[in-house]
């Protein structure tokens, strides 16, 4: 790529859009509790009050439906809004207004109507915030047909989705995993998009593929060095989008490898990994040397003792031990 | 508890409404009494799918609240919205071609009778889920003052909605923010099946004035009474002032919704249903309207008789309108 980039965070990648978007679409607003003044609680929207006024950065209530409910009547009467829920376990407060209002309305108005909103959220364990700060519910809302979900798992990809979901007419969930903000790596500058519904390849090997979502690429990387040592190449595949799935790659790589591995932070149980998995076999049974494998966070509320939490996050000692009893 | 608007008086404001436009109010009633009667006729008969929920014997709140509105000012409507659709200007044709589910409808029949919307018009939407337009309301407020629009919001409610959350959040907010928007609430004394008095404590403007909103309550059949207090709080909501509040107080003759005639649900008496049926908005306009000369016998009856033929006119057409093609069920999901 020409384009110059530096080093730089998740957090500063996401604010660098934010700032770009909203410099060049003076259609875009900013809402959310404390985005403005205080900068966010994880100060990824610091300064965007200074440079853009309180006519366009709206710190709000505490009232996540509320928050939402302005969101989509603004964006089905000319704004951008960007609504941010502090964290994704908060989104159920305001799930009435994304999933039977954002999500319907273009379809049930046969189209006389977009709502092209972005619901920013924090998401994901790790940082010891207990059952109600930590959830990972992208599946819930790739459950219901009208809305996008994204989950960018890098600085490059974050600047890159988030410009791509604000421009896009649909309502989009942009989902940030709160333990990866201070990721660091190249942030591609200026006008960076991704577009949406495009997976992303970060390595290519000839034994296995695992499929990972979001902050699970960290773990998988780090899964790969070890396996590599022992001789064992694996394929890389983000899907990055998570609806709609770039299904493609993946059943490309299942093709090739034979063996398949899914690892995604929310609940194994009717979720993201289960959906691929039953893709992949679909398309690629007769390829397969065995049953897709999956790695999902345990199916128990998150719980708060650091030494509890860590059991129910996927890891890369796991991710290597699968990937080693699957070629055994 | 309930205070005046400001120091007009009632009359004020209806006083300074043309011959013309009391007519035009008037056909708008008829025109919503008899498109309501005519889907109980339809519904009665299988002919539509669904679900509905009438409006008949609550024509005064949309006409009294829309005849003050600009084609570019929005509303947004609840599940018994056909009244107010047809008040801001809907097509009757096009709304009954949208209830028989017929690819005419507004909708091309994929949102029914609770969910008309015509952007052009401002209708944000009848809604489905019980205060669910009030977040929409608010919503396109905040854009008209983001953008310095010329755009008031008006969010028809009932009292069932007075209870729900999300009234609080986007009116605190609204009032917070000075957004132009009416709360136009329809008092019509139940919420499905259960009287107000006994789901609701205290009122709603009593509510609404805890959040610093201005409020008032008027009889909801009374249109001239309607419309002194929505122009009132329009103007001063499209004033940069921020929200107003109208309780409306009427009845609902045709009960929650089809399934719920006379006294099948056990919650209201026959009695009480004829007694509002003695306080019928429509005659009671057009009694004020004679007395004062505004009109005489036979030009009422003559809208009488308009009306009837543009309904007619408008079932015929969507009982001819073909059904959507299947191609449509995967239309629209994404834009």
């Amino acid at each position: 790529m020409s384009t110059p980039e530096r080093i730089g965070t998740i957090r500063e990648a996401i604010n660098e859009a934010l700032h770009e978007e909203m410099q060049r679409d003076p259609s875009i607003i900013l809402m959310g509790e404390d985005v403005g003044l205080a900068g966010g609680v994880f100060k990824v929207t610091n300064g965007l009050l200074s440079a853009f006024g309180p006519e366009r950065v709206f710190d709000t209530p505490i009232a996540e439906a509320g928050i939402v409910g302005l969101a989509v009547g603004a964006a089905m009467t000319g704004l951008r809004p960007i609504a941010e829920i502090m964290f994704s376990d908060f989104t159920t407060l305001a799930s009435d207004q994304i999933v039977n209002q954002a999500a319907k309305l273009p379809y049930m108005t046969a189209g006389q109507t977009k709502v092209p909103l972005v619901v920013r959220t924090a998401m994901g364990a790790g940082r010891r915030a207990a059952a109600q700060h930590s959830q990972s519910l992208q599946a819930w809302y790739c459950h219901i047909p009208g809305l996008i979900v994204v989950m960018p798992s890098t600085p490059a990809d974050a600047k890159g989705l988030l410009k791509s979901s604000i421009r896009d007419d649909n309502p989009v969930i942009f989902m940030e995993d709160k333990m990866m903000y201070n990721q660091k790596g190249p942030i591609p500058a200026g006008d960076y998009t991704i577009p949406l519904g495009k997976a992303r390849i970060h390595r290519e090997g000839r034994h296995a593929v695992v499929i990972c979502t979001s902050s699970m690429l960290y773990p998988t990387l780090e899964a790969a060095d070890t396996l590599s040592k022992g001789g064992i190449e694996i394929t890389i595949i983000d899907p990055r989008t998570l609806s709609p799935l770039d299904m493609e790659p993946m059943i490309q790589a299942a093709k090739e490898t034979g063996h398949v591995l899914i690892v995604d932070e929310g609940y194994r149980s009717f979720g993201v990994t289960a959906e691929i998995a039953a893709r992949i076999q679909e398309d690629a049974f007769d390829y397969l040397d065995e049953p897709v494998r999956r790695l999902g966070a345990a199916d128990v509320p998150v719980p708060f003792a650091p030494s509890l939490e860590d059991l129910t996050i996927p890891n890369a000692a796991q991710i290597v031990e699968i990937v080693n009893e699957m070629l055994a | 508890m309930i205070k005046e608007l400001d120091n007009q008086n009632v009359s004020s404001n209806a006083s300074k409404i043309s011959t013309e436009v009391l007519l035009d109010m008037y056909r708008r009633m008829v025109t919503i009494r008899k498109f309501e009667e005519t889907v109980y006729d339809v519904y009665s008969r299988g002919i539509m799918p669904g679900l509905a929920h009438l409006y008949t014997g609550m024509e005064a709140v949309a006409v009294g609240v829309c005849v003050n509105l600009k084609p570019t000012d929005n509303i947004t409507s609840t599940h018994r919205g056909h009244g107010h659709l047809l008040a801001k200007g809907g097509e009757p044709k096009r709304m009954f071609a949208e209830l028989l589910g017929k690819a005419s409808g507004y909708n091309h029949g994929k949102g029914g009778s609770m969910h008309i919307v015509d952007m052009s018009l401002g209708i944000l939407g009848a809604n489905g889920i019980v205060a669910g337009g009030m977040g929409i309301a608010a919503g396109a407020a905040l854009s008209a003052k983001v953008n310095h629009e010329d755009r008031v919001s008006v969010m028809f409610f009932g009292d069932g909605a007075l209870n729900e959350g999300l009234f609080y959040e986007t009116a605190n907010m609204a009032s917070l923010w000075k957004l132009p928007v009416v709360y136009i609430m329809e008092n019509n004394t139940y919420g499905e099946y259960t009287s107000t008095n006994r789901s609701t404590a205290g009122t709603g403007p009593a509510r609404a004035e805890a959040m610093m909103i201005p409020a008032v309550s008027v009889d909801g059949n009374d249109v001239l009474a309607v419309y002194d207090a929505a122009c009132n709080a329009i103007e001063y909501a499209r004033a940069g002032n921020g929200p107003r509040f109208v309780e409306c107080h009427t009845y609902r003759w045709r009960g929650h919704h089809m399934g719920d005639q006379g006294d099948t649900y056990g919650y209201r008496t026959q009695q009480e249903i004829e007694e509002w049926m003695k306080k019928d908005p429509i005659p009671r306009f057009g009694q004020y309207l004679l007395s004062q000369n505004k009109t005489d016998e036979a030009a009422l009856s003559a809208i009488d008789v308009q009306v009837q033929q543009l309904i007619d006119e408008a079932v015929e057409f969507a009982k001819q309108a073909p059904y959507p093609d299947p191609s449509e069920v995967y239309k629209h999901v994404y834009a």
